[in-house]
């Protein structure tokens, strides 16, 4: 069948069963987006404020829905306004197709009007990169783009197509085909022949698995780490039928919240820079550490010579590179986390261990915070919204002190519950990330938690919540300074207060009042739980203004490079 | 595991397509590992290239960067080959200052010592082409600075697994990199 290369690029992403696209339009991607005119009632796009927001929501719509999320943009400036998104979704693993155009073949390296190596720029912050300059590998690209996006340990991919690729009297061989059938035509299939590349997921080595059995059961004092594997690849389940046998306690990390009930008995809390004491006491001094789809990040394995320092750490991870990277482990496992913890449940026999959860648990795992007069302690803001917003509402955050906070307070108790810039720490994600989520999951409450750093980053998609009414309820953890910032001047710089005051911040509720949202400054518990009632019965975008103490800090605090139980702030 | 650095040859196998070889030399600079040696030519089946790297690194780096470049989607294969294991060799083009007659006999005796060949012959200077190991070439180069080197071309470190085991051998799905199992 010969069909318009337009009409075949829509109709791949028609395949892979695409229903929303976040983008913004440009010159060089024109094309597209006049066939787009034509199939409005089958894809939604959603015209965002600014690229960079557009990434994040197509991010955070991949991230809660666990599906691929798609973003277009157009060439040069357009491209390059992605780059913070891509790199945010490669580094938590997180499936997105990046569309964008480029210059017509005959103007290509010659620095024409909008051009960019777009593909050698995404290189390094992504799965793999396309440049399309023959129509005819249209589909097959767009197939392979998808799976490679999707499998193993997932990641964005980026495509770019030359304008004269999709000029309109380009006619090319399209035959539709079921995603099934992906696997079995074209580029896609000759990759499966290199099995090592992802594309199927390679069966856990069953000994491997057996010989961790053994490990568990000799093991008088095991700790788990909910990664964000666990997440991604929704092992949820199974992670906690493990636990649950093998009466082990869990440490989450930043990447693993939703992984495992933040609220269940065997939870110890964050572990890592600002992790509990409970969680970090525990990787100190536990025999058998069973780390499941983390990498050892520098904020969790901050010391990675004296991490689990009395421990086996057995790694359990689907992308082998990771095996190794940062800490030497003695034992590993390469597959699906679903499938191993499948697996390694079947060959346990159940186990108890109150001595050991008896140990950890004298050890707080939350931080108490002391309620301050006149202001609102980060604490009583989170509280509050956990009390009154259903259990099951997506949170998105920005990075900063507001994002440990949140992860130290809400419990996540399922995958794609809490959206957090956890590997890259983009100031500036939230926003777009809750609009995606809101798109992909409309039933459920979506909160956006940020700082007023952050939201000064990215702040002008209230424009695409207003415009498209996504109702996300905003709540700005309000100290008028880089709070993660000056708390490194507080305890580190000798307070020198270096850049980080923002007391000329603008009048947010104003702001947000501009947009056409509604917004409420909040200085006490009273005040605020009404504005959250407001906000969930007025049922479009909301932003709370939460003024909070200038020098709060996120406790505890383990400074960087150093042993885990180092705390200088507990 | 050997934390002693020394010269490893990576012998990546990929796709030939544009980009390909930026990519591989990429990956070196963004995981902070300095390229020796690379080199790239076309293998016997058509689309495929076999790039030659030569870094120096410690046992657990090589590793690294062996299941770091396996990632790459472009990639096919990626063999570690080290020295006892591996036949490795260079070709280096070299031109010598020959102006007399006396120069150009003491000149061919060196090169006869190395087994090297004179490939242009001019009545001021020669080109001499010499394939070796990087010992050999270094060598006989020391010994050539007397006459005067004008310059230099070297194509890098290429290399091929001893015995009949092959690069196609290496399915990345095999459990080669099986370091970090040091658990009895």
């Amino acid at each position: 069948m010969k069909v318009k290369s337009t009409v075949a690029i829509l109709e791949c992403l028609l395949e892979q069963g695409v229903d929303t696209i976040f983008g913004y339009p440009g010159g060089t991607i024109l094309n597209i987006y006049d066939e787009l005119y034509d199939y409005q009632d089958r894809l939604h796009h959603i015209l965002t404020a600014h690229e960079q927001g557009a990434a994040h929501a197509a991010d955070g719509y991949a991230r809660a829905t666990g599906k691929v999320g798609v973003c277009f943009a157009t060439s040069g400036p357009g491209a390059t306004n992605l780059t913070t998104g891509i790199a945010t979704a490669y580094y938590d693993s997180s499936p997105v197709v990046f569309i964008t155009c480029n210059v017509t073949e005959n103007l290509l390296g010659k620095d024409a009007f909008q051009e960019v190596d777009i593909t050698g720029i995404a290189m390094p912050i992504t799965k793999a990169t396309y440049l399309v300059r023959d129509p005819e590998t249209i589909p097959d690209i767009l197939r392979e783009a998808f799976a490679v996006a999707a499998t193993g340990r997932p990641g964005p991919v980026l495509i770019d197509f030359l304008k004269n690729v999709t000029a309109p009297d380009v006619l090319i061989d399209y035959e539709p085909m079921e995603r099934k059938e992906h696997i079995k035509h074209g580029r896609l299939q000759a990759l499966t022949h290199r099995i090592g590349w992802d594309i199927k997921t390679p069966e856990p080595n069953h000994e491997d698995i057996r010989k961790l059995a053994e490990m568990v059961q000799n093991s008088e004092k095991p700790l788990l780490i909910c990664g964000g594997g666990v997440v991604r690849g929704r092992a949820h389940e199974q992670f906690r039928a493990l636990a649950e046998k093998i009466d082990a306690p869990v440490a989450i990390t930043v990447m693993g919240g939703g992984g495992f009930p933040g609220g269940h008995e065997l939870a110890t809390g964050m572990i890592g820079m600002h992790g509990s004491q409970a969680s970090n006491m525990a990787c100190d001094n536990c025999d058998l550490l069973i780390a499941v789809g983390c990498r050892f990040s520098d904020r969790v394995a901050l010391d990675p010579e004296t991490f689990a320092s009395n421990a086996k750490i057995v790694h359990i991870d689907i992308d082998r590179a990771e095996i190794g990277k940062n800490v030497r482990t003695d034992h590993h496992i390469i597959g699906d986390a679903k499938r191993v913890l499948e697996l390694l449940c079947e060959m346990v026999e159940p186990m108890e261990h109150t001595r050991w959860k008896n140990f950890i648990f004298s050890y707080p795992k939350r931080v108490a915070y002391e309620d301050k007069p006149d202001q609102l302690t980060p604490q009583q803001v989170l509280e509050t919204i956990r009390q009154i917003v259903p259990g099951d509402s997506i949170v998105a955050t920005d990075v900063g002190q507001h994002q440990m906070w949140t992860i130290q307070h809400f419990n996540f108790d399922y995958p794609g519950q809490l959206l957090t810039s956890g590997g890259f720490g983009t100031m500036g994600f939230g926003l777009g990330a809750a609009l995606g989520a809101k798109v992909g999951c409309p039933d459920k409450t979506v909160l956006h938690i940020t700082g007023d750093g952050c939201f000064r980053m990215n702040g002008q998609e209230m424009a695409t919540e207003s415009h498209y009414d996504i109702p996300v309820i905003t709540f700005v953890f309000d100290n008028r300074t880089l709070g993660m910032v000056r708390q490194w001047q507080n305890l580190i710089y000798h307070k020198r207060f270096s850049q980080t005051d923002l007391d000329f911040a603008p009048d947010f509720v104003k702001l947000a009042e501009a947009y056409g949202l509604k917004g409420k400054r909040v200085t006490n518990v009273q005040e605020l739980e009404d504005a959250i009632h407001e906000a969930l019965e007025w049922g479009h975008g909301y932003v709370v203004d939460c003024m909070i103490d200038t020098d709060e800090m996120v406790r505890p605090m383990v400074g960087g490079g150093q042993p885990i139980t180092n705390f200088m702030l507990i | 595991m050997n934390s002693e650095k020394k010269a490893y040859t990576l012998s990546i196998l990929v796709e030939d397509t544009p980009g390909v070889l930026s990519q591989v030399a990429r990956l070196f600079s963004r995981k902070g590992y300095n390229i020796e040696s690379i080199c790239a030519g076309p293998t016997r089946s058509p689309g495929t290239t076999r790039i030659s790297v030569v870094a120096i690194c410690d046992e657990a780096e090589i590793h690294q960067l062996a299941t770091q470049l396996s990632k790459l989607l472009l990639v096919i294969s990626v063999d570690v080959l080290e020295g006892e294991e591996s036949i490795q060799r260079e070709l280096c083009l070299i031109k010598v200052k020959a102006d007399t007659r006396e120069v150009r006999e003491g000149i061919i005796q060196i090169i006869n010592v190395f087994r090297a060949n004179i490939v242009d012959f001019g009545t001021d200077s020669l080109v001499i082409a010499a394939v070796g190991t990087s010992d050999k070439i270094r060598a006989m180069m020391k010994l050539l600075e007397d006459y005067g080197i004008l310059e230099t071309v070297n194509t890098g470190l290429v290399a091929l697994q001893r015995g009949e085991k092959t690069i196609h051998d290496q399915n990345k799905l095999k459990d080669e990199y099986n370091y970090g199992k040091n658990l009895h």
